[in-house]
């Protein structure tokens, strides 16, 4: 009994079950073999790809902000890299700190704006999205005449950022992936700085009444989203030896879906990593898993939908069971209501 | 009363808002061990005086003292480490923050483990729990709930237990009571006078007679931003401070001391019409 109520006051929990509802389904109606889905790499891959940025971009939207330029900034850290050590031959190190670089600068034009304008974090970074979709674009044509620029990394940069593990065709960002987790899941859970967090997406003005510098670290978040996402492209330039210019669309909705699967309150304040990371593999199965499924693949997207639906419903069914759990009963009579 | 230091003490302090003159003159002390109740219409001021006091607004004119010495309090966090402490009407602002994690949002306790400096929240709810135990409200026993859970009279509760475990002298309250039902308000009542009784000076905002009588040492009343009544327990009748409650319509005479008090600041516009 306390087991379950526990269970199902953490923010993970509807993720779980989402994911186990997925694999169910794929089970029962998509004949799929767990094993070979286990081993496969694909779902691993994309979950890395899109987890990585899924960390920041959680605690920022638990911190009651959002920031969805992240889509043009995985392709704007993917061209850096490419432009940079790839059309102008300068050694990869200037194109790594150049992907990162952008990043840091977008994250910081978000974050400023987010803080000293009252204009609706979405706005903002809807605005610097098509900014940076347009710059990485246009960039890209003028310096290099193409919007594809190849690029080979030397073996250390391979080794860290684009190689394949295990001898087969696992991505080695699966790994950083690991670490982003492992990392988010300290800052938030375990040091005082998450509680911070909470704080802001619960209310600012009481946050920054106790003493919480709500503006630098609103900044500081948004910097995180844009560098991760940065960095994930530079990762995948180094690993695929190119990069192209793309809108990144999909991305962007992809990782925010993961995030709200994971049990992440869209206006903020409520949240957990393990919650985005199953959220980001739940999604991740979906997307990819049904490769291995008898179902056709232009399923997918209605599959994606209902599979949305219905972790945002359980999300809003546990938090409200969540508010209104009370331990156990009291002994004495009467107190009950 | 003896002639002692005030905690706090107002003198002549004024606030517009641009045009908008909203608090006219006031002097005003406040004691320790005292509930001095706010009274006043809607839109008399009573909430811009107190957002004054706790560092919010910054007076236009006049001074604040604590203690005889002349304070400033640039942001609300000044007025906080001054331990003057404000609950606001719905008492826990975190609604989705367990009571433990809400209780220490901003002075988190945290223990080493290694390298590590990692949140205690263990130590947090033991705290969180035994403070508001020791204000009565022993229906909260689990520092891990959630604050969105708890009744408007134990979320104000929890807010005042707060406020005292961290060596708040001064506590505003802003209609504590407004939304709660007689027996949740008569808890809040309860913990006032616990709050009074160690020694805190209460500033406690309601516009309910039957509260302010209840819990009350000192009544001041605003009109329309002027200090209209500054009187002790015992020296009105209940009708009179309901009539002056009312924006003191029922006391032409008052009315009048009103206008001539206007009339002394020139330069001020009309006060808005309420
Ligand atoms: N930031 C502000 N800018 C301009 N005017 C303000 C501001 N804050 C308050 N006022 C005005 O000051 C007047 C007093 O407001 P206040 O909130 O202090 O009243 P109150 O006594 O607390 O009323 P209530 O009982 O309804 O809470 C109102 O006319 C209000 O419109
Ligand atoms: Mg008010």
């Amino acid at each position: 009994m306390d087991i379950m109520s526990a269970f199902i006051r953490r923010p993970a929990t509807a993720s779980v079950l989402s994911l186990i509802g997925v694999l169910l389904f794929y089970f029962i109606f998509g004949g799929v073999d767990l094993e070979k889905l286990g081993g496969a790499a694909s779902w691993l891959n994309y979950a890395a790809r899109i987890g990585i940025v899924a960390i920041p971009v959680g605690l920022l939207m638990i911190s009651g902000e959002i920031d969805i330029s992240i889509g043009a900034m995985i392709p704007a850290g993917a061209m850096a890299t490419a432009i940079i050590s790839g059309y102008y031959g300068l050694p990869i190190i200037f194109g790594i700190l150049g992907a990162l670089g952008i990043g840091v600068i977008v994250g910081l034009i978000n974050g400023v704006l987010a803080v000293r304008t009252t204009v609706p974090t979405l706005i903002i970074t809807l605005g610097t999205l098509i900014a940076m979709q347009g710059i990485v674009l246009a960039g890209s044509v003028i310096l290099t005449g193409n919007a594809s620029v190849p690029l080979s990394a030397p073996d250390w940069a391979k080794t860290l950022f684009g190689q394949l593990i295990f001898g087969g065709s696992h991505q080695v960002v699966i790994i950083w992936w690991l670490a982003f987790t492992l990392l988010g899941w300290f800052i938030l859970h375990q040091s005082r700085f998450g509680n911070w967090i909470f704080a802001m997406g619960g209310d600012k003005v009481s946050a920054r009444n106790a003493g919480i510098p709500v503006d630098r670290f609103t900044i500081l978040l948004f910097v995180l989203t844009a560098t991760s996402a940065s960095f994930v492209g530079m990762c995948h330039a180094i690993l695929f030896n190119s990069a192209q210019v793309s809108g990144g669309m999909n991305d962007i909705f992809n990782i925010i879906a993961s995030v709200v699967v994971g049990g992440v309150l869209l206006s903020g304040g409520f949240g957990s990593v393990p919650g985005i990371f199953i959220g980001t593999i739940t999604f991740a199965i979906v997307n990819k898993g049904i490769d291995f499924t008898d179902i056709d693949r232009n399923w997918s997207s209605l599959i994606i939908g209902v599979m949305l639906l219905a972790a945002v419903l359980m999300n809003n069914r546990f938090r409200n069971m969540a508010l209104n759990y009370v331990p156990r009963k009291k002994d004495k009579g009467g107190s009950a209501k | 009363m003896t002639e002692k230091t005030a905690v706090l003490e107002l003198r002549n302090v004024n606030k517009s808002f641009g045009p908008i003159d909203v608090l006219h003159d006031i002097s005003l002390k406040v004691n320790a061990g005292e509930v001095l109740c706010l009274l006043g219409d809607n839109g008399a001021g009573k909430s811009t005086l107190i957002k004054t006091l706790a560092g919010v607004h910054k007076p236009t004119s006049g001074e604040m003292f604590m203690d005889g010495e002349k304070v400033s309090f640039e942001r609300p966090k000044d007025a906080a480490d001054r331990g003057i402490a404000t609950v606001h009407q719905f008492g826990g602002t975190f609604p989705l923050m367990t009571i433990g994690r809400s209780f220490f949002v901003g002075v988190e306790p945290t223990k080493r483990i290694g390298p590590f400096r990692i949140f205690d929240r263990k130590t947090a709810n033991e705290t969180a729990v035994k403070a508001v135990q020791e204000f009565g409200i022993t229906r909260i026993d689990d520092g891990d709930r959630l604050i969105g859970g708890l009744s408007g009279g134990e979320r104000q509760s929890l807010a005042i237990a707060r406020a005292v475990h961290f060596g708040a002298r001064v506590l505003i309250l802003d209609e504590p009571t407004a939304a709660l039902g007689v027996k949740q308000a008569s808890h809040v009542l309860r913990i006032v006078l616990e709050a009074k009784k160690r020694g805190l000076a209460v500033i406690f905002i309601t516009h309910q007679v039957t509260h302010a009588m209840a819990v009350g040492d000192h009544f001041a009343v605003l009109i329309r931003g002027a200090l209209a009544a500054n009187f002790m327990r015992g020296e009105k009748s209940r009708e009179e401070i309901t009539d002056l409650m009312a924006g003191g319509e029922a006391l032409a005479d008052l009315d009048t001391e009103i206008e001539s008090h206007m009339e002394t600041h020139e330069g001020h516009p009309p006060p808005p019409a309420h």
